[in-house]
């Protein structure tokens, strides 16, 4: 239970899983219904991705572990996923950009574990990796279009910028279990920070130069949110043990 | 007094922008995205098949759109995408004149060759 690599599958499905519940709040409430639609497709992509390295993690630690048991049965701070994708929806601009910030991550990361010398992490890597390019294009084009859009969309993209800014540093600070397995993500830092840059400059946004940076959810000290989230996702489960559909 | 009324059928997109679905006016267009129609090949070798419309607001989020409504099954492999106020469409009016002569000309319709069965597709 508390080996690296088992702790670093649980960090990269907890990471899908807890984005996966906040887009999927999106559904049927979308600004239209076609981007309803694309926000829930990317939900249940990020779902897919997190039941994989669920799967693989119970496989891994045998007794009665099960991807039910690791997604709904943990408890708060046995969760890994960073601080950025447990942030409230809040608004279309805060949502795009959350998930903008955390596909350009993704890809850059999926792009390397694909190498990685776990064969299956590398399979689940490298499946995952074509959705997650559709996330990033997808994402980016919202980004730039409400950024450089009218006065109202570009003053959200600020408030957005201003919420989540903060959360990014946590992503390439590599935790305990993440110096022993899987990708080096203090690595990847440069080439986000760049394509980040290149975007956020054709919408017309600036970052913030420096700012404090906070950190913990890798480690499992999270936000108030991640509460909230984990009742809704758990409460079935909690209530009526073993139930099924 | 004189009314006219325009009725459209499925399918049916009047060139006056009369329709529902063309926003002509510039405080409608403000709030409306305009209408897209949607062309899927399923497969490398066959058409474009019309598969329904969208709206989006310029062809590169009609193509986005596109992919996220109608090719989640696996529907396709290509997307072609048209604004709608370029289709120009027949008038229902015009349903006898247009498409009842063809109806007693049985000569017309090429069922009368032995198709290979090579062929594909016909």
């Amino acid at each position: 239970m508390n080996d690296p690599l088992n702790k670093y599958i649980l960090h990269l499905a907890d990471n899908a899983l807890i984005l996966a519940q906040r887009n999927g709040e999106w559904c049927g409430h979308g600004p239209i219904l076609e981007q309803d639609i694309a926000i829930t497709n990317i939900s249940l992509d990020l779902l897919g991705q997190a039941r994989n390295f669920y799967q693989y993690a119970a496989s891994l630690q045998g007794n009665d572990a099960t991807e039910d048991s690791l997604a709904y049965l943990r408890i708060e701070n046995e969760y890994r996923n960073g601080l950025l994708v447990e942030q409230p929806n809040i608004d279309w601009a805060q949502t795009i950009l959350r998930q903008y910030f955390f596909s350009t991550y993704q890809y850059l990361l999926y792009e390397k574990l694909q190498a990685a010398d776990d064969a299956q992490l590398a399979a689940i890597a490298a499946k995952a990796l074509k959705e997650v390019s559709y996330h990033l294009r997808w994402s980016r084009e919202w980004v730039i279009r409400l950024g450089d859009g009218t006065a109202e969309s570009h003053r959200r993209m600020i408030q957005a910028v201003d919420a989540l800014w903060r959360y990014t540093g946590e992503l390439f600070i590599p935790a305990d279990y993440e110096n022993q397995v899987g990708v080096d993500v203090s690595l990847i830092k440069d080439a986000w920070t760049e394509q980040v840059n290149v975007v956020m400059a054709e919408a017309g946004i600036s970052l913030p130069e420096k700012t404090y940076m906070q950190t913990g959810g890798k480690q499992g000290i999270h936000t108030e949110h991640l509460g909230y989230i984990l009742a809704e996702l758990q409460y079935v489960q909690r209530a009526y043990p073993n139930s099924s559909w | 007094m004189a009314f006219q009324i325009n009725k459209n059928f499925y399918g049916d997109i009047p060139d006056d922008g009369s329709g529902a679905t063309l926003p002509q006016t510039a405080t409608e267009t403000k709030n409306e995205w305009p209408l897209w129609e949607i062309f899927i090949r399923s497969k490398q070798g066959l058409d474009h098949k019309h598969v329904g419309s969208l709206h989006a607001a310029d062809a590169a989020m009609a193509i986005e759109n596109a992919r996220d409504v109608y090719t989640r099954r696996m529907e396709g492999v290509s997307i072609w995408a048209v604004e709608s106020k370029y289709v120009h469409a027949s008038n229902p009016d015009d349903a006898e004149s247009f498409y009842e002569p063809s109806e007693d000309k049985i000569y017309r319709h090429p069922t009368f060759y032995q198709l290979p069965d090579e062929v594909n597709h016909m």
